[in-house]
């Protein structure tokens, strides 16, 4: 449904889209994930015909974004990262106005506004102005503007900056329930928020793309493999040189452990090798007591930031 | 066609919830109306006195007073009419850039010059709207005078204010388009109107670039209306003009595209 090939967005000496390439399938929901300023708006603004490329080309349904801009507009529905919103007119009159300009023809208007309402579950709000909304609201008459004209395509920029924790999980709700009938971008810094509703996810920095995969096979597959999480009362310093001792481990964290007075661990472990069996023989053979012992796969977070890391050192390599 | 009008209702919609347009409509007309009762009472005034001489000396009243009336009140509305259209024109860019909705009407199947032209003809009909009542004062005179002066003589006026007045806001929204503040908006248009205004000074300089510069000016095709004679060249540079600005907003809005928002 979408494809993006070499896609490369230049401000002057500023290059804030690298040549980005990937592809979306009908009815999938894609997670653009990445710190502020990696350059996700500016993916989507040229995705929506906003702005042109520098170079590369972007499709969508076939149409070319900046030759067939008018084509792919009709296709497309867009919540920009500040919802466009008139604060002077009605819910109502606003979505009226918005399905006029995305051409929904007049007999199915107001059906098309009465759906969007309904979706975005603002259905009591219709003759309220926009200005009495709160920040909430105002996202998700945001949310019914890029639905009213039932697009191929919906792209969404960061949808759930701004609400709380009751209306993230309703907006997400609401983006997994329009997948499959529609093919989703959607933009966020906030991690939980790919794994919650993403069937893939592109990691881009600083204009690249860092990684293409599911959340699941990032999480679990991709780099640093396992950890595992001790929790024994022992003293500090010969649990590290004990702990340190078993073949496989990287590298060895240790703490006090807060609550209950223990010493706790954090073990690195080559990907593919489970040693737990070997720290837990040791640790008893030393004659302390064992409390916890888990194994603690890569939070999304931690991945990112290695990720995106990485990146820069060898961004600074290379300069 | 469906996306344009879309535009202008949109706008128009948006001038009368915010109380903006009524204000300053209301102020233009409270203006108007008093100088028109100023401009009517000097001129009874002149005709009591042409009046009294004439008696005197046996020559007959050499005065028009309802032309007369009509002449110099529609001199005056262009003074007026400098400073009501910056503040019509003002937001009409500056505002969806400030809020982000141009993202939106960029982003939508229509076209620049959808865009342009639906709020370069909103905001005049509402610069007609707001002129248009003035013309109520003359129409009573209209009635009340005896000759009445040539219908044609209103009817060109207006034609001249509103080509006069269409010229100022197809600069004005052009400036609009060029910022977010919407004062700054204001303040320019104000600045670029009276600049090219008083390009008329120019006719005192001598020969051809006294010409060019006068021919250039917003005002001098202004005065051929006022004396009930529409002229052809003054049409055309009024049109010109407009034509002129709403292909330079349409490119403006374009060019909003490759600048880094």
């Amino acid at each position: 449904m979408i494809e993006v090939q070499d896609l490369t967005k230049a401000y002057g000496s500023v290059t804030a889209v690298d040549h980005v390439s990937f592809t979306v399938n009908k009815g999938e929901i894609l997670g653009f994930l990445g710190p502020n300023g990696a350059g996700k708006t500016t993916t989507m603004r040229i995705l929506t015909g906003f702005m042109p490329a520098t170079s590369g080309t972007a499709r969508i349904g076939g149409f070319d974004v900046f030759n067939d801009s008018i084509q792919v507009r009709r296709r497309i529905g867009y919540l920009p990262e500040v919802p466009p919103l008139y604060p002077d007119m009605s819910v109502g009159a606003y979505l009226d106005f918005v399905a006029r300009i995305k051409d929904v023809p007049s007999e199915k208007r107001a059906d098309r506004v009465a759906d969007a309402l309904k979706k975005a579950n603002i259905e009591d709000k219709r003759t309220e102005l926009i200005k009495r909304l709160s920040r909430g609201y105002k996202q998700r008459v945001g949310l019914a503007q890029a639905l009213v004209h039932d697009p191929d395509v919906i792209i969404l920029d960061e949808p759930t900056v701004g609400l709380d924790p009751k209306q993230i999980i309703e907006v997400r709700n609401l983006i997994k329930g329009l997948a499959g009938t529609h093919t989703i971008i959607l933009s966020t810094h906030i991690l939980p928020e790919v794994s919650a509703t993403c069937d893939r996810v592109v990691i881009i920095n600083k204009g690249k793309i860092a990684a293409v995969d599911t959340p699941q096979n990032l999480t679990t597959q991709l780099k640093g493999g396992q950890r595992i999480r001790i929790e024994a009362q022992a003293p500090e310093k010969p649990l590290q040189q004990l702990l340190a001792q078993v073949p496989g481990a990287s590298r060895v964290d240790v703490e006090p452990a807060r609550a209950s007075g223990h010493v706790a661990a954090t073990i690195e472990v080559a990907p593919g090798k489970d040693i737990r069996s070997e720290i837990a023989a040791k640790i008893v053979a030393a004659g302390w007591a064992l409390f916890e012992l888990r194994g603690v796969s890569m939070s999304l977070e931690e991945i990112f930031l290695q990720l995106t890391t990485d990146d820069a050192d060898h961004a600074q390599k290379a300069n | 066609m469906r996306s344009f009008y879309a535009i202008y209702r949109k706008e128009m919609g948006h001038y009368f919830v915010s109380p903006i347009a009524y204000v300053f409509i209301g102020l233009f007309l409270a203006l108007n109306a008093f100088v028109f009762t100023i401009i009517l009472n000097g001129a009874i005034q002149r005709s009591f006195e042409i009046e009294m001489q004439s008696m005197r000396y046996g020559m007959p009243p050499e005065i028009d007073v309802p032309s007369e009336v009509m002449r110099s009140f529609l001199s005056w509305l262009p003074f007026f009419i400098l400073f009501l259209t910056p503040i019509l024109s003002m937001g009409l860019y500056s505002e969806e850039r400030k809020r982000g909705t141009i993202e939106l009407l960029m982003t939508s199947p229509i076209t620049e010059s959808q865009i342009v032209l639906g709020k370069f003809f909103s905001v005049l009909t509402l610069f007609a709207i707001a002129v248009l009542p003035t013309a109520s004062y003359l129409v009573f005179m209209y009635f009340r005078s005896e000759p009445r002066p040539p219908w044609g003589m209103l009817l060109a006026g207006y034609a001249g204010v509103l080509l006069f007045g269409g010229a100022l806001l197809a600069l004005g929204t052009f400036i609009s388009s060029l910022t977010e503040n919407q004062i700054i908006a204001a303040v320019l248009a104000f600045v670029a109107s009276f600049m090219i205004w008083i390009l008329d000074a120019g006719s005192r300089a001598s020969g051809a670039v006294g010409e060019v510069l006068s021919y250039l000016s917003v005002i001098h095709h202004y005065e051929d209306f006022t004396r009930g004679v529409v002229d052809t060249s003054s049409v055309i540079y009024y049109v010109s003009f407009i034509f002129l600005f709403v292909f330079l907003t349409i490119r403006s809005v374009d060019s909003m595209r490759w600048r880094r928002a």
